[in-house]
């Protein structure tokens, strides 16, 4: 249900792994597919970078009008036009991936708008359910499909997780028929990077894992295995009673019961 | 006597009502969009295509081929002399005659079809068309005796006042369902709409023997892609679903019906009519979509049909088989109707269930349905010593290898062809890494944006190289050469593997053993039987390896589909049955230990069947190993 607020979802320019085209990025798409989520068709959709490249079609295909496009060059920073276009704009919440696919990469992008902003970040978050009274609960995705559940005053920046709800399908129709706002924008070379050498990442010798299991069971086990978390205990000879209540305590430590 | 006087009067008011309501009908097909047809040319091939092109697919029953003949023909006869001598008044023996023996032919016809109404089928639909033949005995009859004094057989003033009061009685009933109900919208329209939809076929290259099963590409600049509401199909495809005259032919063929799959062709064609003239699907007498109630499905010409009318499910059941095209009497297109709604799904709704919306991205970032790098095509290759277009620019046969190079199971077929090939020193070449997906799935699950996108750099890249034909071993891409890239400037001579290898055998290129195996039987490819008619080769191939084939009951153009086609495995919509499984059950009675196939999809849908089951071959494979290898 699109609540009241207003969401700007930040997005760029995705890389397909094996062909290397550019598409939707993975993540970028959920910060639109929870944008909607939460403010519907009321979202604001906001790329830094070129107004024509036609992968940003597919993020128009999950059903926005349009979008805006803060033109740079490729040599240009996106922080300072992005950081400009929010504190104008004033929205409640700011969605954005954790990394982006192609160029830098750095994930650094909402910790810089963040800082700039003023602004609370929460990081890789799964969800967001209700918004009450400037305060929004936020479900943050933690390793291994855990989760915490905090509250955070509006407004707010927070990088979409890969475990929020994958986006939707882009539709071409619609997609062709959006329109994409070129608006000019601060435009401030990114002097570092231009100063950066780029080279196809070398592929790393691996080092050979020696199994020494002797059974087919044990290369299954090795083979499957997990690596072993910090905490957590290994209960074997206690009795059924302890098991189930150390399994109840855990719960309840991590807020699955109350 | 007043049933003289009154005769004229009711045929005209008759034929009034007949041109009223056909006018009225007309309208309702113009709503849809504007097509070009040849007007005066179809008019006038009518009768041709009524009594060859039509016929030819009534004949597969006889028992009603027959009946229709003398029913229908006595009719329009009957027709055509009631206007002479009843209104018109023509005082002839002969013309009386001649009408007498047309009631007495439609008579004779409309016994069989009321014997045939007795006990029908589940196929045939009830209601309306249970008090058809009823009409049309009350018809002959009639008429049959008020011209009996036109022939001199009676007086004139024959019978008392009673006779006359129910003659009249079973002239307006006769008249009344025979001409008002043609055009108004009872069981005889099939006869008015029928009649317009052979003039006016969107496929008339099916007339005279032709074929004609390529998709119609979508003008990806239209306001709306695809067909949302009944308005928004072509207006001749509007007339092609009135003419359905429920006969449940379809119903019969259909795998995703006979698998419990909410799909009914018979009954998708009816909601379309119910779509074009506004209501509900109340009146519906037929079987229903396999678990779904009657009587909840509203529509109108401009409402949307997923809204209410057609469940979205009910599409996505389609393995575009063409098996209901192929058996439809009246020659209906249900499958180009079914992908018109699909399009608009996907290309504007975004709404391709299951595995479709995954496989559709993945065709476009990396040109192949399950995203594997498309640098790697030519993987399986790696110890074929295969020549690339690149390399050699210029060569006999380009081996259009398909996305079956990235399925191990497929690989397995691709070696025997090229085993095959080099044995017969075929001069051949692949694309390797510049070959993409034929666009076929994406087609059939409603994207021709991508689709198109694949068809154009496939022939800016096929175009480039000289060669003299294609041949692949995917009846899917095969179908997609050779009659759906003619739209997009690609016009290639494209053969399917078993073609081929049949020619090198013929010719004597191939030596081969006889086979050393039990009963085979064969499992027509749906893209390669009825989509492109080449049901001769794999069967003249497989017996010239001495093969004599055990043939299942539905075979040929009648083959059940494998439940591979149209996107049905990634779309994966429920049913009670899998396709499959009814597939290689039909193989099982014929008692073969082997089943021949000529496609990578059929080989994984028949092979995903649990054992035990007769074990699933290409044919390409099967030569393969009868080859004799000449030791050097």
């Amino acid at each position: 249900m699109p609540h009241n607020v207003k969401v700007v979802s930040l997005v760029s320019i995705g890389q397909h792994p094996k062909s290397g085209r550019a598409r939707r990025g993975e993540q970028d798409g959920r910060a639109v597919e929870l944008g909607l989520k939460l403010a519907g068709e009321s979202l604001q959709m906001v790329h830094a970078g070129d107004d024509s490249e036609e992968a940003l079609r597919s993020y128009l295909g999950m059903g926005l009008k349009g979008m805006t496009v803060l033109k740079q060059p490729t040599t240009g920073d996106a922080i300072p036009a992005l950081a400009e276009y929010l504190s104008d704009n004033r929205p409640d919440i700011v969605l954005t991936g954790v990394r982006a696919e192609s160029g830098e990469a750095s994930g650094m992008t909402p910790f810089m708008l963040a800082e700039k902003l003023g602004w609370p970040l929460v990081t890789r978050i799964a969800d967001i359910g209700k918004i009450e009274n400037g305060e929004a609960e936020i479900l943050q995705a933690l390793p291994r499909g855990q989760r915490r559940a905090i509250k955070v005053r509006l407004p707010f920046v927070a990088s979409v997780d890969l475990a929020a709800d994958a986006a939707r399908q882009s539709a071409f129709g619609p997609a062709r028929r959006a329109t994409i706002d070129g608006a000019d924008a601060a435009n401030v070379e990114d002097s570092v990077r231009t100063s950066w050498e780029e080279a196809p990442a070398r592929k790393r010798p691996k080092r050979l894992k020696v199994v020494k299991a002797k059974t087919a069971a044990d290369r299954f086990k090795a083979a499957t295995a997990k690596s072993s978390g910090d905490g957590g205990k290994v209960l074997k000879k206690e009795s059924a009673q302890e098991k189930a209540k150390a399994v109840f305590d855990l719960l309840v430590e991590e807020g699955v019961l109350r | 006597m007043i049933l003289d006087s009154l005769l004229p009067i009711l045929i005209v008011v008759a034929l009034a009502l007949l041109v009223v309501g056909a006018a009225r009908r007309i309208s309702l097909w113009r709503a849809g969009q504007p097509a070009e047809v040849n007007i005066v040319g179809g008019l006038m091939a009518i009768p041709r295509r009524y009594l060859v092109d039509l016929h030819h697919v009534v004949e597969r029953d006889k028992y009603m081929s027959n009946t229709h003949v003398a029913t229908g023909g006595g009719f329009v006869l009957s027709l055509a002399l009631i206007i002479l001598v009843h209104l018109f008044g023509f005082e002839s023996k002969i013309l009386a005659w001649a009408l007498l023996a047309a009631t007495a032919l439609m008579f004779t016809g409309a016994v069989f079809v009321y014997k045939r109404r007795q006990d029908p089928p589940s196929r045939l639909s009830k209601g309306p068309w249970m008090r058809l033949p009823k009409s049309l005995l009350v018809f002959a009859t009639t008429f049959f005796i008020v011209t009996l004094p036109a022939a001199g057989i009676l007086p004139e003033a024959f019978g008392g006042w009673v006779l006359a009061i129910i003659l009249l009685a079973g002239i307006v009933y006769g008249l009344g369902e025979m001409l008002f109900g043609m055009t108004w919208g009872g069981p005889m329209k099939h006869a008015f709409a029928g009649a317009l939809h052979l003039a006016f076929h969107r496929r008339s290259e099916r007339f005279g023997g032709g074929r004609s099963t390529g998709l119609k590409p979508v003008d990806l600049n239209a306001d709306t892609l695809g067909v949302e509401k009944p308005t928004d199909f072509k207006w001749n495809q509007l007339l092609g679903f009135d003419a359905c005259v429920q006969c449940g032919r379809c119903e019969a063929m259909c795998p995703a019906f006979a698998a419990g799959q909410p799909l009914n062709p018979k009954k998708l064609i009816q909601d379309m009519v119910v779509g074009l003239a506004g209501g509900s699907d109340a009146k519906y007498a037929g079987s229903p979509y396999p678990g779904r109630d009657v009587g909840n499905a509203n529509g109108g010409p401009t409402m949307t049909i997923t809204d209410g009318l057609v469940d979205p499910e009910t599409l996505w059941s389609c393995t575009t088989c063409r098996a209901c095209v192929e058996e439809c009497p009246m020659m209906i297109e249900h499958v180009d109707a079914i992908v018109d709604m699909r399009r608009f799904l996907t290309m504007e709704k975004g709404n391709t269930p299951n595995k479709g919306a995954e496989t559709l991205e993945n065709l476009i970032a990396t040109d192949n349905p399950n995203g594997f790098d498309p640098g790697s095509r030519m993987n399986w290759a790696a110890d074929q010593n295969l020549s690339t277009m690149a390399d050699v620019q210029e060569t006999d046969v380009l081996f259009w290898v398909s996305d079956g190079a990235f399925d191990m199971r497929s690989q397995r077929i691709l070696r025997a062809f090229v085993k095959l090939m080099k044995a017969a020193k075929v001069d051949f070449a692949v694309l390797g890494d510049e070959e993409r997906d034929s666009g076929d799935v994406a087609r059939r699950l409603g994207d021709d944006a991508t689709f198109q996108s694949l068809a154009k750099r496939n022939i800016e890249v096929l175009n480039k190289y000289k060669f003299k034909r294609i041949v692949t071993t995917d009846p899917h891409a095969f179908h997609c050469l050779k009659n759906e890239y003619k739209d997009f400037g690609g016009d290639y001579e494209v053969l399917h593997h078993t073609t081929f290898i049949n020619e090198l055998v013929k010719e004597g290129t191939l030596k081969l053993d006889q086979f050393k195996g039990g009963t085979v039987t064969y499992h027509d490819p749906c893209y390669l039987g009825r989509y492109n008619g080449e049901y001769d080769s794999p069967r003249e191939l497989l017996a010239a390896l001495g093969i004599e084939l055990a043939e299942m009951e539905r075979s040929g153009f009648r083959s059940r589909c494998c439940g591979g086609g149209g996107g049905a495995p990634i779309t994966d919509i429920p049913g009670e049955r899998r396709i499959a499984d009814m597939r290689i059950e039909d193989a099982k009675e014929t008692g073969a230990e082997l089943v021949a196939v000529g496609c990578q999809q059929c080989t994984a849908m028949l092979e995903g069947v649990v054992e035990p089951r007769p074990e699933v071959k290409d044919i390409a494979e099967i030569v393969a190993e009868t080859l004799v290898e000449e030791v050097h």
